[in-house]
């Protein structure tokens, strides 16, 4: 069983798509992880029923209990986000504001306060409509991704994926370059970036890549919109080169990106001729690598 | 010599854990004493953040002097580990913990 | 006036519309840009800008001191994020785990964890022509962006005036940085495109946006693309679609290439005095 995860540092640049072609293409020998949490679009193409849903817990929150509370303000006194305020005279939490550090209830000298865990979202084993057993997540409002959510969602991936021997993991990755990536990251056999030739792109990869060579996890690259910008993809390129990273393709502008999206489809599905093709390569390349 | 592994399981034959910080469990083996000492180590999954420091916290009540894991500790956990003068070997994350002390003992894993 | 420009996922064009609406406000007003997105930040990349000032921010965090420690362990207890451990021989610190709340040295029995400033990113202070622009950045390897953007916007609100026009470009999601990069606006433009993802993506900020009580507005990036289905849910939802951007590859090549468009594009330009004139329209923040 192999672990591949498609990560991309820069927002817009075709992960989400380019994974939901890999998991149509890999049909029944898959298993998909969708951690992009923050951003979970990957449940729009794949159409999951869902099987199973849990509540998913994850960080604390002060909480006063006001019989007990005497008043004594000590809780507000040494809160550095002011996210105990007395109003009315009654001093509550904002949860908003409340960072969890547990400061207010280790000084609290009636023990009124207790941290507790908040519930963030939830999470789902679904069938999709392309026959891959499906692990993803929805967060609630001003929730964070966090590596304990990732490192979940994964675990459950593995294990189904052991318990019923699939051969693949895909992962959609997490954004940015905190906590859940680092998690996103850890265990994988394979991971492929997805950039596009901007300044931007090419700056988030550079940033990104930092992160995965100090995993020592082999990498591969696709540049999206490649014929965007001549100069840039070459940078690109070059880059690549230094890093000995596997360039494994060169996508076009196309908007049968979007097209299909629309439609709710992979762009494996809808687009019939050089998308697909090289898609189709590139999923074979990327399997023959880890296999 | 005590060589420390994160695992799936506490026997030879469990499979290597391929992370660090969220490992199922750490085992131990003391090569002095031909014995083996285990932690469960799954409670520490449940950390939003922090998950590395955490572990390594844990690991160093045993006092090894080599760990051996599959992609290699975070650059917290990878830090501290050093500071305690813990020799890190990666790259065994799909092995048996049998495999994983045998590719040791013969220098096929890599230092992190 | 302040206005928080954001967006639910990243690559809808958050920080085309910032910087091409800065720049076109700055012909006639006093405004400053203030890019936000302090991990990515990548608005500077399309301003010509002069440096006029670089600040190092700091933020609190403990220090080791052996005189007096004990290595009792205390300070390992109370912290809920796993950023100081004991060992044998000392304590260490990881500044990346910190979150700054002082648990750790106020408690300590014997004064060995003084907090002492740790730089977390640089602010720098630009000038685009006419336009003002500030820009923070994150050091790689630092993973809290909050106090880095509420010092950003301390730093904005000290040097300007009530009536200048503040644009924030904002960090992308739905989580913490988002909403401290929009919490003190007058009112949120949400950037999105017309696609089943940018739909998905821009009904979840506007549930953030409503929980944080704010004016919003939408502008559509891309237009033409796709379908629909943004256009009829914010009129169904009584929110107003400002502008629309076309969609156009030739905006897609200047943006490569990190040029501005409304100088090149007459079609953005008009997009723009829409979006100029509705804010100056509806008087938002009440004081011009």
């Amino acid at each position: 069983m192999k672990e591949i995860v498609v990560i991309s540092g820069k927002g817009g640049t075709g992960k989400t798509s380019i994974t939901a072609s890999f998991a149509y293409l890999g049909g029944k020998d898959v298993v998909v992880a969708d951690c992009d949490v923050d951003a979970a679009d990957m449940h729009l193409l794949m159409e999951p029923k869902k099987s199973t849903a849990e509540d998913f817990y994850s960080g604390v929150l002060a909480e006063i209990d006001q019989n007990l509370c005497v008043k004594c303000g000590k809780c507000s006194e040494v809160c550095r986000w002011n996210a105990i305020p007395c109003k009315n005279d009654e001093y509550t939490v904002n949860p908003l504001d409340c960072e969890g550090c547990g400061y207010c209830a280790r000084v609290c000298p009636m023990e009124a306060i207790s941290m507790n865990e908040q519930n963030v979202g939830e999470w789902f084993i679904s069938e999709t409509r392309v026959n891959n057993t499906m692990i993803h997540a929805r967060l609630g409002i001003g929730s964070e991704n966090s590596g304990k959510l990732v490192a979940h969602v994964k675990n459950k991936a593995k294990m189904l994926a052991l318990e019923t021997k699939k051969d693949f993991i895909i992962v959609d990755g997490s954004p940015g370059i905190g906590c859940p990536v680092v998690s996103s990251l850890s265990g994988a056999h394979f991971v492929v970036l997805v950039t596009e030739p901007t300044v931007a792109g090419l700056h988030d990869l550079r940033r990104v890549y930092q992160l995965v060579n100090k995993f020592q996890i082999p990498a591969g690259c696709i540049i999206n919109k490649a014929d965007l910008n001549n100069e840039v993809s070459d940078e690109i390129k070059e880059f690549l080169d230094e890093e000995k990273i596997v360039h494994l393709a060169d996508l076009p502008y196309d908007e049968n990106f979007t097209k299909a999206m629309t439609l709710g489809k992979t762009i494996v599905e809808y687009d019939k001729s050089k998308l697909r093709e090289t898609l189709t390569d590139t999923w074979n390349e990327i399997k023959r690598i880890v296999m | 010599m005590k060589i420390a592994f994160t695992t799936q399981g506490t026997e030879w034959d469990s499979k290597m854990d391929p992370r660090f910080g969220r490992a199922a469990w750490i085992l131990v083996y003391d090569e002095d004493t031909d014995k083996f000492s285990s932690i469960d180590n799954s409670d520490v999954a449940g950390e939003a953040h922090g998950a590395g420091p955490r572990t390594a916290q844990r690991l160093f009540e045993f006092q090894p002097d080599v760990l051996i894991t599959g992609n290699g500790p975070g650059g917290n956990a990878g830090t501290a580990l050093k500071e305690a003068g813990i020799v890190s070997y990666i790259g065994a994350g799909d092995m048996t913990v049998k495999e994983a002390f045998s590719a040791f003992k013969n220098n096929s894993l890599k230092k992190a | 006036m302040k206005i928080a420009i954001a967006s639910g996922k990243g690559g809808t064009g958050k920080t085309t519309l910032s910087t091409n609406l800065g720049s076109f406000l700055a012909e006639n007003n006093d405004v400053v840009l203030v890019d936000l997105d302090v991990e990515e930040p990548n608005s500077g990349l399309f301003l010509k800008s002069t440096l006029i000032k670089k600040y190092d921010k700091f933020r609190m965090v403990p220090e080791w001191d052996l005189t007096n420690c004990t290595l009792c362990g205390n300070c390992q207890k109370v912290c809920n994020f796993h950023a100081v451990i004991t060992l044998k021989t000392k304590v260490m610190v990881f500044p990346q785990l910190c979150h700054g709340c002082y648990a750790c040295s106020e408690l300590c029995p014997n004064n060995s964890l003084p907090m002492k400033q740790e730089k977390m990113g640089e602010l720098k202070h630009f000038k685009v022509g006419k336009l003002n622009f500030v820009e923070s950045r994150l050091d790689v390897g630092q993973e809290q962006a909050v106090p880095l953007i509420s010092q950003t916007l301390e730093f904005v609100d000290e040097k300007y005036t009530k009536e200048t026009i503040k644009l924030y470009d904002s960090p992308p999601g739905t989580s913490c940085p988002v909403i401290e990069a929009t919490k003190d606006a007058d009112f949120v433009i949400l950037v999105t495109e017309p696609t089943p993802f940018g739909f998905h993506d821009l009904k979840l900020a506007i549930d953030t946006m409503r929980v944080l009580k704010k004016e919003i507005g939408v502008v559509v990036n891309r237009y033409g693309i796709g379908n629909n289905d943004v256009i009829d849910y914010c009129e169904k939802e009584n929110i107003p679609v400002i502008a629309t951007i076309p969609n156009d590859r030739k905006i897609a090549e200047l943006y490569s290439r990190g040029e501005l468009l409304y100088d090149k594009i007459t079609e953005v330009k008009k997009e723009l005095e829409k979006i100029s004139k509705f804010i100056f329209d509806r008087n938002i923040g009440g004081n011009k």
